[in-house]
């Protein structure tokens, strides 16, 4: 009996992108020779798995280039970075103890087991670079003015892939149960706290009683093993699936072009091998951070213990700790951290709503509102961070 | 000043020859620098993940252990203890002669227990039964003996060596 051949359904639909198609795509040829056993191997698969249909979508799928398309790497550096996380925290949970071992744990990790050290710093360095990269993935994506139609809730699930990767780096913090992890754990749920009506209950929900104690530890790590990557991982793959769906979202520059004028690359293979190119690059930055700047441990969080001078927050919450001090000065008591409160909540909220401010403009280029909050939420985070620091 | 894109001169593109030497040694070197990268990330892992088996290799490399007050121990009776890694038995046996031995089965690694009743050890796992004094296999699946400890009885302890 002759088989048809199992694609019945049409190929995925490409986006409605206005970039010019790239060179016509190459021939798909199944592997193997006809007849082969390479070939029965792969018409075996296919017709169970629809394999033809993904190589059609995948050399269909092409990548804008222009003199901005650099960027564009930043959203799959800080997907390989979240891929470190995953990889070293499951590594890091073959030692890690909550409750009142944790610190020993950690110190164990650190300094008895083979190389645990490598696994912990580079679970601790790529968690930096991923903030890191996730920074410069929002900023050049906002900037590229990738949030207009239809790339909204690209936007809203990014901002929501960013506050919990904030959410991850606060919890994760916390776990190895040293000073600097406490008082850092301490002043930032102080922080919340002084937020009127609603503070309070959830500061002491997040901590687990008045202060923070082994039962925040236990909580943080649910937080942090649990709830976040389960509340991650959806995310994620919403907004991966609506990246290809949309296609890479092209900067106004590019748009004003004449369609015959602009270019692109096919996704498979070529801008994916440079995607992996950073991914290696990426790679390497982690290991030699890691093996050139491990990771250490303080001393034992005890709560009746002074907090050490100079103790300062992870260089990611150094702008809002610079702008609470400022606050601070201006406003005496608990007023300076309500009022910054209310400043970060209403900034986050802007910024959650970027694309609704230049609904209405074509090419983006008279969205001039957009591009100055920010081209201002970036001065600030960066003045306040190095002003954060030189403060000390 | 840079060149806009409009100024941008396109230069032809020439169709490299193919180069069949060089595509293989490109195609085994990356495959090379790619068993290499796997290793180095592969090796770390696995060291880490069988760190504490080597904890409890040097841990069973134990060859004596001192029981204090076990010589106090009735005859017809067992003591269990630590011995290394794993458990170990010392039995006063009911005509006051002493043995030591592993608790470990030589069939599937339970523990064993010692019998005074019926005067063997006993396997409760597969049925396996041993001799009290010699640790010899009587009965059921276990392979071979239970291995034996010399036993040293001392004024308030009992020594315990790796025979």
């Amino acid at each position: 009996m002759e088989l048809e051949p199992a694609v019945t359904s049409a190929p995925p639909t490409a986006a409605p992108t206005a970039e010019a198609p790239a060179q016509a795509p190459a021939k798909l040829e199944p592997p193997g020779a006809p007849g082969s056993r390479l070939r029965r191997l792969y018409e075996w698969a296919d017709e169970r798995l629809g394999l033809t249909e993904l190589r059609k979508f995948a050399a269909k799928k092409t990548v804008p280039e222009h003199r901005h398309a650099f960027w564009y790497y930043w959203g799959g550096i800080s997907l390989f970075l979240f891929i470190v996380q995953v990889l070293t925290g499951v590594l890091l949970l073959v030692y890690f103890r909550p409750g009142p071992e944790a610190y020993d744990s950690v110190r164990r990790i650190t300094y008895e087991i083979h190389f645990g050290w490598l696994v912990r710093s580079a679970h601790s360095w790529s968690a930096n670079l991923m903030v890191f990269a996730v920074f410069v993935h929002m900023f050049s994506a906002g900037l590229m003015k990738a949030y207009r139609k239809p790339r909204e809730f690209t936007w809203w699930s990014g901002v929501v892939l960013l506050l919990l990767t904030l959410g991850f780096g606060f919890s994760g913090y916390l776990l190895t149960w040293d000073e600097v992890a406490y008082f850092g754990t301490k002043v930032g749920i102080e922080v919340a706290e002084k937020t009127p009506v609603l503070g309070r209950p959830y500061a002491n929900l997040l901590r687990g009683g008045p202060d923070v104690n082994e039962n925040t530890l236990q909580r943080f790590f649910a937080l942090h093993v649990v709830i976040f990557p389960l509340l991650f991982m959806p995310v994620l793959v919403l907004h991966l699936w609506l990246v290809s769906k949309h296609g890479n979202a092209v900067p106004p520059s590019e748009e004003a072009k004449p369609a015959a004028r602009r270019k692109s690359v096919p996704f498979f293979p070529n801008f994916m091998m440079k995607d992996l190119a950073m991914w290696l690059i990426a790679l390497n930055v982690i290991a030699i951070f890691a093996s050139f700047f491990p990771w250490q441990l303080g001393s034992q969080a005890d709560p009746l213990k002074p907090a050490p001078v100079g103790i300062h927050p992870e260089w990611y919450f150094m702008s809002s700790f610079q702008v609470l001090k400022i606050f601070g000065d201006w406003f005496p008591g608990a007023a300076g951290e309500m009022f910054g409160m209310a400043v970060f909540t209403l900034g986050l909220g802007l910024w959650f709503l970027l694309p609704l401010f230049d609904p209405s403009s074509k090419n983006g280029r008279r969205a001039r509102l957009a591009t100055y909050f920010i081209l201002f939420a970036l001065a600030v985070l960066v003045v306040t961070t190095v002003w954060g620091y030189l403060a000390l | 000043m840079s060149l806009s894109n409009e100024q941008r001169v396109e230069l032809p593109v020439v169709e490299a020859p193919e180069h069949p030497a060089r595509r293989v040694f490109l195609k085994a070197a990356a495959g090379a620098v790619g068993c290499v990268y796997a290793g180095m990330i592969g090796y770390p892992v696995y060291r880490y993940l069988e760190s504490p088996v080597e904890k409890a290799a040097a841990a069973a490399a134990v060859s004596e252990v001192s029981l204090p007050k076990a010589d106090a121990l009735p005859p017809g009776s067992a003591l269990m203890f630590k011995f290394g890694a794993g458990p170990a038995l010392l039995i006063h046996q009911k005509d006051g002669s002493w043995s030591a031995m592993s608790a470990v089965c030589t069939h599937l690694a339970c523990t064993v227990q010692y019998e005074p009743e019926r005067d063997r050890i006993f396997c409760a796992c597969h049925g396996g039964v041993y001799d009290p004094k010699t640790g010899a296999n009587v009965s059921g699946p276990p392979p071979r003996p239970l291995d034996q400890f010399k036993v040293a009885v001392g004024a308030g302890s009992v020594t315990v060596t790796r025979g």
